[in-house]
């Protein structure tokens, strides 16, 4: 029962507890440690004295209690520290008002804070998702094929770095927040596509990861409304995922967006995230990610594959391309165009991305396409040989290899084999 | 908190002396050590003598051993410092993205380690 209680309450609030402790404490790791303390304690003294009647409130109670202990004990403890000072009072303060207010919600500082530009894009990832997700170390480890003791050292030195080097624990502003809340966009969708697209391993869909990163997004929504791209972001992942029982067969074989049953899409969340988009575009003020939801917006309102509204799809990529000219959006950009000018159009327009994209798979895999949809069949063969040798991940390498079956069986016949 | 700005460059990164292009870098330095110094976060700041002029220095089995060169032979070099006082890591990247050497080569920051 007490276990139960707990582990609902360490669910819910788990990050919200962490940014208050983090908050007083200015001290990851001590927070970390803190809150540990406090959740062994939980089931020893909630067993015995039964569940409090704000059990947030006990734990960031006792959480603090027990950093003040940690820092009795730590080896060059100073009684007239700012911090000890700082958490006597806080915890004078508590015993006096009983502790019964609403703990405030620090994530939004503390997000920019593991996102910061001074820590590794990867770290930044592994950090946001202990921090403010609900994933374990051991979970985040298996996310990105490392080994536990790696993640948690690199979890350790993050921790050290923001402690030592004066991260500071701050929303920025002025100028510098759009860059800024890029960072933490760009870290939220990089989560996302972890889940989304693993790029190694058997399964293709991880929705942990997925769902971690709209609670991320939502989170932000929510604590700082109004912002385009924030909704752009969360729009797109909320129509991308609302996919995720169409995209894989049950032995979890990749099935593209041609193939897809649209009527296992997500139709709800679809609603949601044409619902944000819509607002969102309306404020006037364009975005990379807007422009990639109002994409998926467009996918996810034609009921077939053929009835798709290509052109509008190319006219929002004409747009993207304006904010993100990598080589990869022009290579999306190449798809619309074969749909709305023909599969040599694009082969044409795809040409120039060669070098840039000569080691990334799914550049090959479309070139295939576009060539077997032109009924150049043995450059199609070509190009699926290519792709094949670049993919590592198994179920769409699977897939790759019956596109080319398909490709080669189709030269055969055209040469009356 | 104090931060030590390394300044690394690869050698003829920066404009030769006596052209027209080093008179104004000199001011940019110039002008940057004055913003420093109006901010009040300048503690100190030095140019250093090319990496030629170095000589490293080891102790094994009690003896001193000296080395021609610097420690490391790199492509970028150090080649000058800055000593900044700022209230974070924010405000350090700041103020050492203003040092021109950032353009053509690499501005290392790194905390003073706090022993009081």
């Amino acid at each position: 029962m007490v276990h139960a209680v707990l582990s609902e309450v360490v669910q819910d609030s788990r990050g919200r507890l962490l940014a208050a402790l983090i908050a007083n404490l200015r001290d990851f790791q001590l927070a970390e440690d803190s809150m540990q303390d406090a959740l062994a304690s939980a089931l020893v003294h909630w067993r015995r004295s039964g569940i409090p009647a704000n059990p947030t409130g006990w734990l960031l109670q006792t959480a603090r209690r027990k950093a003040i202990d940690r820092l009795r004990m730590s080896r060059n403890f100073d009684n007239k520290s700012a911090q000890y000072a700082h958490l006597l009072k806080l915890d004078q303060a508590d015993a006096e008002e009983e502790s019964e207010q609403e703990i405030p919600d620090e994530r939004l500082r503390l997000i920019f804070t593991c996102c910061h530009p001074a820590l590794d894009p990867k770290t930044r990832i592994a950090l946001t998702l202990r921090t403010l997700g609900g994933l374990t170390t051991a979970e985040i480890a298996r996310a990105f094929l490392d080994r536990e003791p790696a993640m948690a050292q690199r979890l350790v030195r993050a921790r050290h770095k923001i402690a030592k080097s004066g991260v500071p624990f701050r929303i920025p502003e002025g100028d510098q927040w759009a860059e800024r809340l890029n960072s933490v966009l760009s870290v939220i969708y990089l989560i996302f596509n972890e889940g989304y697209a693993a790029t190694k391993g058997d399964r293709q869909i991880r929705v942990d990861l997925c769902e971690e990163a709209i609670f991320l997004a939502q989170l932000i929504a929510e604590l700082r409304a109004d912002q385009p791209e924030v909704d752009g972001l969360l729009a797109l992942m909320l129509m991308i995922h609302a996919r995720r029982h169409a995209r894989a067969t049950p032995d979890g074989a990749l099935i593209p967006i041609e193939d897809q049953d649209r009527t296992a899409w997500d139709q709800p969340m679809i609603a949601q995230g044409i619902k944000l988009i819509e607002t969102s575009l309306l404020r006037g003020s364009l975005g990379p990610y807007q422009l990639q939801a109002a994409i998926q917006a467009v996918h996810s309102e034609a009921l077939h594959f053929h009835t798709t509204r290509w052109h509008e799809i190319l006219g929002l990529y004409d747009l993207l391309v304006q904010f993100d000219g990598s080589a990869i959006v022009k290579l999306n950009r190449c798809v619309a165009l074969s749909y709305v000018d023909g599969p040599e159009a694009a082969l044409q327009s795809s040409q120039d991305l060669d070098v840039e994209l000569a080691e990334y798979q799914p550049y090959h895999a479309a070139r295939a396409a576009f060539y077997h949809r032109a009924k150049r069949h043995s450059l199609a063969v070509q190009s699926y040989d290519r792709a094949i040798d670049l993919c590592d991940n198994n179920s769409a390498t699977a897939f790759l290899v019956e596109k080319r079956r398909d490709a080669k069986k189709e030269a055969e016949q055209m040469l009356g084999l | 908190m104090k931060y030590l700005a390394l300044i690394y460059s690869a050698p003829g990164s920066n404009p030769d002396y006596g052209t027209p292009e080093f008179a104004a870098s000199m001011e940019e330095w110039n002008k940057v050590n004055q913003t420093y110094i109006d901010a009040g976060v300048m503690v100190s700041g030095d140019a250093l003598q090319d990496v030629a002029t170095a000589t490293s220095i080891r102790i094994r089995d009690g003896k001193t051993e000296t080395m021609d060169g610097p420690f490391a032979e790199t492509k970028e070099q150090l080649g000058g410092y800055y000593l900044l006082d700022c209230a974070d890591l924010d405000e350090a990247i700041k103020y050492a993205a203003m040092i021109p050497a950032a353009r053509y080569g690499t501005v290392e920051v790194r905390p003073i380690m706090d022993l009081g």
